[in-house]
């Protein structure tokens, strides 16, 4: 059932008076509707949406003149762009090397085991999301982990447990 | 505004600055790694005490880019005894302005690497860890605040600039930085002064320059650290390569994972764009040039130049076959000129200090310094600068005091995915690139990763093949499928299920996709893997079940 409504949702006709579709038309047309700034306007597009759901993109792509294979092939290509919601809290630990070196496998296994998600994943509930991250350059600070935009410096996986459980019951 | 224009602004604020010369100044480091620690809370917190002393007119409080030792942040520098402040945080700010400001005492047991010495200096600057270095690249990038052009231009900023204009010609410049020597940063070391003489023979009515800022080696944030502690510098770089080149537009694309960076960098180009230093005609020449932003969306293989610039037009991030190379056709088909914003930022020392003078630092190959981001088992991870050519040991022992916990030092690692390891045997080799080159690591863009001995070089290798084969664009076969047989079979080892054929086969097809892959990502994955076998081949045969199976002949079904 979960997986219909959200189709449904996703295929909504936009409504031109919603905020968001309104920044995404004003930066499309400060890009004069370049198609060779379609990264451009997908960063716009998911900063307001916090993903691109599907009738964002096809709405993109008509704009654009663009075909929604090219619209999509690029969506899917960039690790930053994602078509599912990453959940209202997110807990995204950084697995670059120095990280790594430092221990942020066990805190990925420990959050894992706590909250049963794997990286990708977001709760039933849309509560929390868990992803990963290539190397966000907190090298000197490792392990790093960025709880909803906040970087947590030299991690430990208790704390990181600790403060998520916390963040999720203040909503 | 014209060329005397800005001549009377810098003017009026060095003047301003001669006069606020008594004044102390209270550098706070608002680099990425001390606002993660807490700096911004102290900044608030120090312009609060001072306020609250009545000490605004004899205090500066400057918000900083990077200082260097980021995991003992935030760090407080006090200007003109230089004295640093180390895990500064909101309790003791009160303390350090009576006792450093007023009393004119510094606490002994604050200062920068009080834990770790026996006796902290007073003077940061005699402490080896600075002591050692050579800042060039980063030169005031602790000192100034990045979000204020007027710092930069008390600070000499454009002024190679305005002397490449008025003074010389694009050939003069081509010369000089030939003459310099200087590489590209950011890992290949093409000499950087060809690739600018290559894009300006080149006739078009556009030519492009690009920073190349995706830095996406997991371990480096060299790049991250210039764009946010001094963005002038790089967009003054950019400038100037433009006039040499002949181009009119610049892109910098920057990592989406830099928001800071982004931020920063978009701020300096309206800054620039205020003061007439980019537009049409700068400064009254005939020179016009202009710069945009375009922010990565996170794939490793757009640092590939042609992958780049598909992003950029706003493609898939799939690189194309070389030549033509971008200098011949690159951004919308015309020559472009791509550099890494390391690169760009040596850039107007070189031209305010003469090409002679980089030259003569560093190596007999490789001139002038680098930049490396320390990070791993060591105690002062941080960002450094040191010449060309110094060693390894003096890095990690002298720099970075050592590994952390008094473990034994085992290998480092440079260059990320496309690099390699360096073992213990080989600590006092030379950092520049023929000498890591011939190590099989490379000097890469700088990401400097300590292991210690509870590293598992078998499992590094399986990480860095993980990544080449989760970042493969999958447009040739060789990389996309030859990365996943690649960490299969690592894992196979990992696992202690792996016979010594598949040791055998994972070198087999180490050369053949360094040899038959499309771009560099493909051409370097499987050094991390050759490298580590190379100086560390018992972990492998270690774990190897069946080490009398050495052919297919022998591997008969049991059933």
């Amino acid at each position: 059932m979960t997986a219909h409504t959200q189709h449904q949702t996703q295929e909504k006709e936009l409504s031109k008076t919603d905020p968001r579709v309104k920044l995404i038309a004003a930066k499309m047309k400060k890009e004069n509707y370049k198609p060779d700034a379609l990264i451009e306007i997908l960063h716009t597009a998911q900063n307001s949406y916090g993903h691109l759901p599907m009738n964002v993109l096809k709405y993109i792509s008509k704009e654009l003149h663009l075909p929604p294979s090219r619209v999509f092939s690029t969506v899917s290509f960039y690790h930053f762009f994602s078509l599912k919601s990453k959940g209202e809290h997110t807990c995204l630990v950084c697995t670059g090397t120095a990280c790594y070196v430092k221990g942020a496998q066990q805190i990925l296994n420990e959050v894992e085991r706590v909250f049963n998600l794997k990286p990708g994943q977001v709760s039933a509930d849309n509560k929390l999301g868990v992803q990963v991250a290539r190397c966000i350059g907190a090298c000197g600070l490792a392990p790093a982990v960025i709880i909803n935009d906040e970087v947590q410096a030299k991690a430990d996986s208790d704390a990181i447990i600790a403060k998520l459980k916390s963040k999720m019951e203040t909503v | 505004m014209n060329r005397h224009d800005l001549k009377t602004i810098i003017y009026a604020e060095k003047a301003k600055e001669q006069n606020n010369k008594q004044k102390h100044k209270l550098c706070v480091c608002c680099g990425a790694g001390c606002i993660s620690s807490g700096s911004e809370d102290v900044l608030k917190k120090l312009q609060e005490e001072v306020k609250h002393r009545g000490l605004e007119s004899e205090i500066d409080i400057i918000p900083t880019g990077c200082m260097g030792p980021c995991n003992q942040g935030p760090l407080i520098k006090c200007l003109p005894e230089y004295a640093v402040y180390q895990k500064v945080d909101c309790s003791n700010i009160s303390r350090i302005v009576q006792s450093q400001l007023i009393d004119k005492k510094p606490i002994e047991d604050l200062l920068l690497f009080a834990d770790s010495r026996p006796k902290p200096f007073i003077d940061a600057q005699e402490d080896p860890y600075f002591k050692k270095q050579m800042k060039i690249a980063l030169r005031n990038c602790g000192h100034l605040n990045p979000e204020k052009i007027e710092d930069y231009l008390v600070h000499d900023g454009y002024k190679a600039y305005d002397k490449v204009l008025f003074e010389m010609s694009p050939e003069d410049v081509i010369a000089e930085i030939k003459q310099s020597r200087i590489r590209g940063r950011g890992g290949a070391g093409f000499p950087t002064g060809f690739k600018w003489e290559t894009v300006y023979k080149y006739v078009s009515k556009q030519k492009y320059v690009i920073c190349n800022g995706d830095e996406g080696d997991p371990g480096a944030f060299m790049d991250r650290s210039v764009l946010e502690g001094n963005p002038h510098r790089v967009l003054e770089g950019m400038a100037i390569a433009g006039y040499a080149v002949g181009a009119s537009k610049g892109y910098a694309y920057i990592r989406g994972e830099y928001p800071l960076a982004i931020k920063r960098f978009e701020l300096a180009i309206k800054q620039a764009k205020k003061l007439g230093l980019l537009g049409t005609n700068i400064l009254g020449s005939e020179f016009s040039f202009d710069v945009e932003v375009r922010i990565g969306a996170g794939a490793f293989v757009c640092g590939e130049e042609t992958a780049l610039i598909a992003s950029i037009e706003g493609k898939r991030g799939t690189p194309k076959p070389r030549p033509p190379y971008p200098a011949e056709s690159g951004l919308w088909g015309k020559p472009t000129l791509i550099n890494n914003v390391e690169t760009l930022a040596a850039i107007s020392p070189i031209i305010n200090n003469g090409g002679e003078w980089y030259s003569e630092i560093g190596t007999a190959k490789s001139a002038g310094t680098k930049v490396f981001a320390l990070a791993g088992k060591i105690n002062n991870a941080g960002l450094i600068e040191v010449p060309m050519g110094t060693t390894l040991r003096e890095i990690i022992y002298d720099i970075g005091g050592g590994i952390q916990g008094g473990g034994e030092f085992k290998a480092a690692q440079t260059g990320g995915p496309s690099g390699g390891c360096i073992p213990a045997a080989h600590l006092d080799v030379k950092m520049d690139y023929e000498s890591l080159t011939s190590l099989g690591s490379i000097m890469g863009s700088g990401g400097l990763i300590v292991m210690d001995q509870s590293s598992d070089m078998v499992d590094v290798a399986r990480y860095f093949m993980e990544f080449c084969m989760d970042e493969s664009c999958g447009k040739c076969v060789p990389c996309r499928v030859g990365t996943k047989m690649m960490h299969d079979l690592l894992q196979k080892i990992c696992d202690n299920k792996a016979t010594a054929l598949d040791l055998e086969r994972l070198q087999e097809l180490a050369v053949y996709v360094k040899e038959a892959s499309l771009c560099g990502l493909g051409g370097s994955a499987p050094n991390p893997l050759l490298s580590t076998l190379r100086h560390f081949r018992e972990e492998y045969e270690n774990r190897i079940i069946h080490p009398e199976v050495k052919s297919k002949t022998d591997l008969q079904p049991t059933t």
